[in-house]
């Protein structure tokens, strides 16, 4: 955990098996370019993540959390992420309220078919990040 | 008072008498002033009008202050040993609510851990709890020996022989003082005690949105400072009602979630999960806050989850059986505003 001036933002992203993590390989064989920071992390859907997960990812040092599941009303699962978003909005608001910053933890929709929405959104988490700086809250310092 | 607590006595003699429980939950007063405690009065003692009848310790004053319900999912566990279906076997419990026992005794019975036709629910119009911190904070030091309420106006003697009358809303709980309901309302009851209530508040949340107009680096200082005091006794879970989990994912350690210590990122990660937990559930009670051992500011964090619930989805937990939990279901027109979209 060098906090040193070449310091590269690592990024975890949970990704739902259905759609988001299709839209990273759809990406990835249409060969488009996007940040090398994040870490993927395949889950079932998006209703899958338990909000212990993107805090645990924080403590064990992570600079960001993504998650992104189906666009709403697309789920495999026909309402899981539906359930997800207003899990994640109280989430990040409890986030928010005891002083992480927002751009830490970001949550989106990417389908299928998504390649080039999926690069692009990756660029724009990583540089959110860089512009905020590693993470030092909610670390735990022994690792 | 008096009279809601000559009332309470009667109901449960009566309910013993005609067999109707097995149980009561009521409170008796404590042995140091200024508290009452949970009291349980089991059938088999009898409440036959002899005079040391256990009835007659059961109390009704302005020190009441636990939340009952508590106790209820743990009385209504099914042993699994025994896993046949007669409802007859739980126990009949007869049990003394106040407005935010009573839903917390709702959220309990929506979430099936309270069998409804097992529990006689007792409303009590609530006058909002004397909090015992405050009073001894006027003493600075001095012990007090006795204290006694009536007509708004607390008595308080102290070691140091002084005596003194304190009014009684100067000393509220904070909670108190933000209730949304003080008086359960009958349809919710199955005996309902005539009296008066305090006068409910709505949407009383001036110490958060205070808390939020601080600078993050504020509220961050502020979270560490409350935190670094927590020594993961667990208390704050044990004294909420709504913290049922058989299993809580902070003493898993098939999967260790988080470390048992009270190293610092620990103790925020617990603290974190479990308000998180009590989305939509919450009933600002501040049961936890009043069993913290070390003082810890649960309530501006706990508070905080029951005022997002209620600005995102516009729910605050109340006497109604049939409303489904906020994060178990969802709505069409849900807030997107906190998605991500990429710049094109």
């Amino acid at each position: 955990m060098e906090k040193t001036s070449n310091w590269e933002p690592k990024i975890v992203a949970f990704l739902c098996n259905w759609c988001s993590y299709a839209g990273a390989d759809l990406a990835g064989v249409s060969r488009l370019q996007y940040g090398t920071n994040i870490r993927i992390i395949r889950v079932p859907c998006s209703g899958r993540i338990n909000p212990l997960y993107i805090v645990r990812a924080l403590q064990n040092g992570a600079d960001g959390v993504l998650v992104s599941g189906c666009h709403p009303g697309d789920c495999h699962y026909i309402s899981g992420n539906l359930v997800a978003k207003r899990k994640f909005a109280v989430m990040r608001r409890l986030l928010t309220y005891i002083g992480i910053e927002p751009e830490r933890v970001q949550f989106s929709w990417v389908s299928a078919s998504e390649g080039n929405r999926f690069a692009a959104l990756m660029n724009k988490v990583i540089a959110d990040i860089r512009k905020i700086g590693p993470s030092k809250k909610l670390v735990k310092d022994i690792y | 008072m008096k009279n809601i607590e000559k009332r309470i006595r009667y109901i449960a003699k009566e309910l013993f008498e005609k067999g109707k429980i097995e149980l009561f939950i009521g409170y008796e007063a404590a042995t140091l002033p200024l508290k009452s405690r949970p009291y349980f009065i089991q059938s088999k003692e009898g409440a036959v009008g002899s005079v040391s009848s256990p009835v007659a310790n059961l109390v009704w004053n302005s020190f009441c202050s636990n939340n009952l319900a508590v106790f209820l999912p743990k009385l209504f566990e099914i042993d699994p040993r025994s896993r046949r279906k007669d409802p007859n076997l739980k126990p009949k419990i007869a049990i003394v609510a106040k407005g935010c026992d009573l839903r917390s005794i709702t959220t309990l019975i929506k979430e099936k851990q309270v069998p409804r036709e097992n529990v006689v629910i007792i409303g009590v119009p609530c006058t909002g709890m004397i909090d015992k911190d405050k009073v001894e904070a006027l003493f600075s030091g001095d012990e007090i020996i006795s204290a006694e309420e009536r007509d708004g106006l607390l008595t308080v003697n102290t070691r140091k022989g002084v005596k003194r009358e304190i009014k009684r809303q100067d000393v509220l709980q904070e909670c108190c003082n933000e209730c949304c309901c003080p008086l359960p309302p009958p349809e919710s009851t199955d005996i309902l005690i005539e009296g008066k209530a305090k006068e409910p508040v709505h949407g009383g949340y001036a110490e958060v949105q205070e808390f939020e107009s601080r600078t993050p680096e504020e509220r961050w200082d502020y979270f560490k400072q409350e935190m670094s005091k927590c020594i993961r006794c667990n208390a704050c879970r044990q004294a909420c009602p709504t913290c049922w989990c058989k299993e809580c994912f902070a003493d898993q350690d098939d999967l260790r979630w988080i470390g048992v210590s009270t190293e610092l990122s620990d103790t925020m990660i617990f603290h974190l999960i479990r308000i998180f937990h009590q989305a939509g559930r919450c009933v600002s009670c501040d049961a936890c806050y009043r069993a913290c051992p070390m003082g810890v500011d649960l309530r501006t964090f706990t508070r905080n989850i029951v005022k997002d619930v209620d600005e995102l989805f516009g729910y605050v937990p109340d006497f109604n059986l049939e409303e489904i939990p906020p994060l178990s279901t969802f709505k069409e027109g849900d807030s997107e505003e906190f998605i991500t979209e990429p710049e094109e």
